[in-house]
């Protein structure tokens, strides 16, 4: 449950090995969080994460969970809810997949909506059907500015980040009343496995701060979160800018 | 399904609230709980979310809230369990009779006073609410109502009584009452310029006076830490009133002032103004005063004479941190009050009393001992780090918090604190195997 001073007791990362999903729950644990139920695909790094979270002292479960097979999702992740009250479920999934290569290859573009757009939506109505049985709770799903507006550089990553945004908002809205909370968080260009290689855009920041910002965004009830909270505003400016001119724009 | 909080105002969840008016309607209501389970609620003058029960279900208790009898030679009234104190003193003052324990609000049910088996200003005369209860029927998770004493049924009793509603539901109980002459009180007020002479005294004299409480300055720091107003007094006999008091002396005429406003602006409460409050009420109050007549509701129940009077603390509500440690625990009692006043925490007057002799309940809180419970905003820095040193400070002293009063306490804290912690999960399971009494509190602290 979580207490008056807001602090959460348990948490459920869908894809537990992304960065910033790890340096989330390792600020909730280093908090209160007691019980963590990692979900993602067997890999070393899902591993590495539950050792490492186990080392601060929480007791972790890992789940088998792939977000592309989505007849899957209410088994696995239903499994988490029988041992007890979910305080927060962290939807951190997703790929980046890869622009130039995907626009060649339809079946690779597909699979980037596949698991950011549909295994998202999936598993974030069997993760909020739960919390709206518990009457408490939140879910936070990881989003992007790269969602805000189409850029030839990566649209076919932002269109399904895009849809997932919508998506998110229409679920929270959905879910007044309910005691769930949903929480959208945006963050730009971060630091990560994922963006390694790349040219990092300006306002660029790291997982620790996002995990900062999600837990602030919790805290205040929050419906959205930028990160860097400074992207609102140049967002807002770039979502108006006609589009030949934000066509010819470095970014 | 309706958003509940406790008096603190924090941590809200969604449950079903049913409204049984009769003891059929209750047991119906449990019968079909479902997977989340119930627990019963009164007044709701619990801080946190012992009366809470996300996604399940929540029985309101105050539609059962009949007097049932009352014993006038015997001195007992039973009564349904949401009756609530202000209602039997309205009743049972005129009588020349009076509750055996009072809290710091009138506006707690029978149901609630056994749930969390509360403590008055006259614990070290009275000890605590469950000394004074003769017999509770209680509804159970299979839908059976028993009868229960301490004498029939001695585990079941002291696991309810304290035991926050998960033991089942207390429909109806019978208490022994006190007998009073007049519906006023004499009162002797005073003050103390620091903690040393605050302890000094309670030790000292405490023993003359049936009810015994000091309000102390937690903000203030060096050579007046801990200083504070002791008020003390006992029932007035009549001899002592006005003529004008004594052609009505059992007369119960609690004052009531408008509401709180809803939303006072949050700067109020930072420590420069609360330490200006605390200033002019330490200096507002005599150096000495014997024998002054005051209501009941003045003396029990300040608090009571402003409605909703939680809702000073704004958005993000409040928390009562209230804990006991042993007698001999005062360089203890001494480091908590220096951390908490170097802290500088914009809390209003607190509240530091002398316990008594504890009574049996498995979870009841009163132990001999100090106490002392505080209000502070949940909004300031760093609070959460400070009440769990608090919280280790407590435990490592062989003491413990109010579960009526927490709202964060960590599970892992609470078996230091409570040994019969283990019979109580004990009972609960044999009891109710499928765990069908449940609250948010039950699930915070893994009861
Ligand atoms: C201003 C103020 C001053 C206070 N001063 C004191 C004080 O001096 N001493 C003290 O001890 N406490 C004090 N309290 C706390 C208060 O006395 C307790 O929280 C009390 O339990 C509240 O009763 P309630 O009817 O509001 O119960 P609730 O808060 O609604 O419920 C409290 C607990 O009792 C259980 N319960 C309620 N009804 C039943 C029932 N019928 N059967 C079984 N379980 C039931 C609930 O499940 C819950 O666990 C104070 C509170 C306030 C707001």
């Amino acid at each position: 449950m979580k207490n008056a001073l807001g602090d959460h007791q348990s948490l459920l990362v869908l894809g537990g090995s992304s960065e910033i999903a790890r340096s989330t729950a390792r600020l909730m644990v280093g908090r209160r969080t007691r019980t963590v139920h990692l979900a993602g695909r067997p890999s070393p790094e899902l591993d590495a994460s539950a050792a490492e979270l186990r080392a601060l002292g929480a007791e972790v479960t890992v789940l088998d969970f792939d977000a592309a097979d989505v007849d899957s999702h209410a088994a696995v992740l239903g499994k988490a809810f029988t041992e007890g009250d979910i305080d927060v479920v962290l939807l951190a999934f997703g790929v980046l997949g890869d622009q130039a290569e995907d626009e060649r290859d339809p079946v690779a573009a597909a699979r980037v909506a596949q698991v950011n757009y549909v295994g998202a939506v999936s598993a974030s109505l069997v993760c909020t059907q739960q919390l709206r049985g518990q009457g408490h709770g939140a879910l936070v799903v990881l989003s992007s500015v790269a969602g805000e507006r189409a850029r030839r550089s990566n649209y076919i990553y932002g269109s399904s980040k895009a849809g997932l945004d919508v998506f998110a908002q229409g679920l929270g809205d959905s879910l007044r009343g309910s005691g769930v909370q949903v929480l959208v968080v945006r963050p730009g260009f971060v630091h990560t496995r994922m963006t390694a290689g790349l040219k990092p855009a300006p306002l660029a920041t790291t997982p620790d701060a996002v995990a900062a910002a999600v837990l602030d965004g919790l805290g205040r009830n929050a419906h959205t979160v930028w990160a860097p909270g400074a992207l609102r505003f140049v967002m807002s400016g770039l979502r108006h800018l006609p589009r030949p001119v934000f066509r010819r724009l470095p970014i | 399904m309706e958003s509940l909080t406790g008096w603190g105002r924090t941590a809200p969840t969604l449950a079903r609230v049913e409204r049984p008016t009769t003891v059929e309607e209750a047991t119906l209501a449990v019968l079909a709980a479902g997977p989340r389970g119930a627990v019963a609620r009164g007044l709701a003058r619990s801080y946190g979310d012992a009366a809470q029960n996300a996604g399940g279900r929540v029985l309101d208790m105050t539609g059962l809230s009949r007097i049932l009898d009352i014993d006038l030679p015997a001195g007992t009234v039973t009564a349904e369990a949401g009756v609530s104190l202000h209602q039997l003193m309205k009743v049972l003052l005129p009588l020349g009779w009076f509750v055996p324990v009072t809290p710091g609000t009138r506006y707690v049910t029978l149901g609630g006073a056994i749930g969390s088996d509360i403590h008055g200003k006259n614990h070290h005369v009275s000890g605590s609410f469950s000394r004074h209860v003769s017999s509770f029927d209680l509804l159970t998770a299979d839908g059976s109502v028993r009868t229960v004493t301490r004498e029939s049924d001695s585990d079941l009793f002291h696991a309810t009584v304290g035991g926050m509603g998960l033991t089942g539901v207390v429909t109806t109980a019978t208490v022994r009452l006190l007998p009073v002459r007049t519906s006023l009180m004499s009162v002797d007020t005073e003050r103390a310029a620091d903690l040393d002479e605050l302890l000094a005294r309670l030790t000292t004299t405490d023993h003359r006076y049936r009810y015994s409480v000091a309000w102390i300055d937690l903000l203030a720091k060096g050579g007046s830490m801990g200083r504070a107003v002791l008020t003390r007094g006992d029932h007035a006999e009549p001899g002592q009133l006005s003529p004008a008091q004594r052609r009505d002396p059992l007369a119960f005429r609690p004052a009531t002032l408008p509401a709180a406003p809803r939303l006072l602006p949050g700067g109020l409460l930072r420590p420069v103004t609360v330490g200006l409050f605390n200033e002019l009420w330490y200096r507002r109050a005599p150096r000495e005063r014997r024998g002054e007549i005051q209501k009941i509701s003045t003396f029990f129940h300040p608090l009571d004479g402003v409605p909703e009077w939680n809702r000073v603390y704004g958005r993000n509500g409040f928390l009562q941190y209230q804990f006991v440690i042993g007698l001999d625990q005062e360089r203890t009692l001494r480091r908590i009050v220096e951390r908490i006043s170097r802290s500088q925490c914009p809390s209003f007057l607190a509240v530091l009393k002398r316990f008594g002799q504890g009574d049996p309940g498995w979870l009841s809180f009163p132990a001999e001992g100090w106490t002392l419970a505080l209000d502070i905003p949940t909004g300031m820095p760093g609070l959460g780090g400070l009440l769990n040193e608090l919280d280790d400070e407590v435990a490592g002293a062989g003491g413990r918090v109010y579960l009526a009063k927490d709202s964060r306490l960590r599970p892992e804290s609470l078996a230091g604190m409570y040994p019969r912690l283990d019979d109580f999960r004990r009972l609960r399971a044999e009891l109710d195997p499928a765990g069908l009494f449940t609250s948010d509190l039950a699930r915070r602290l893994r009861l």
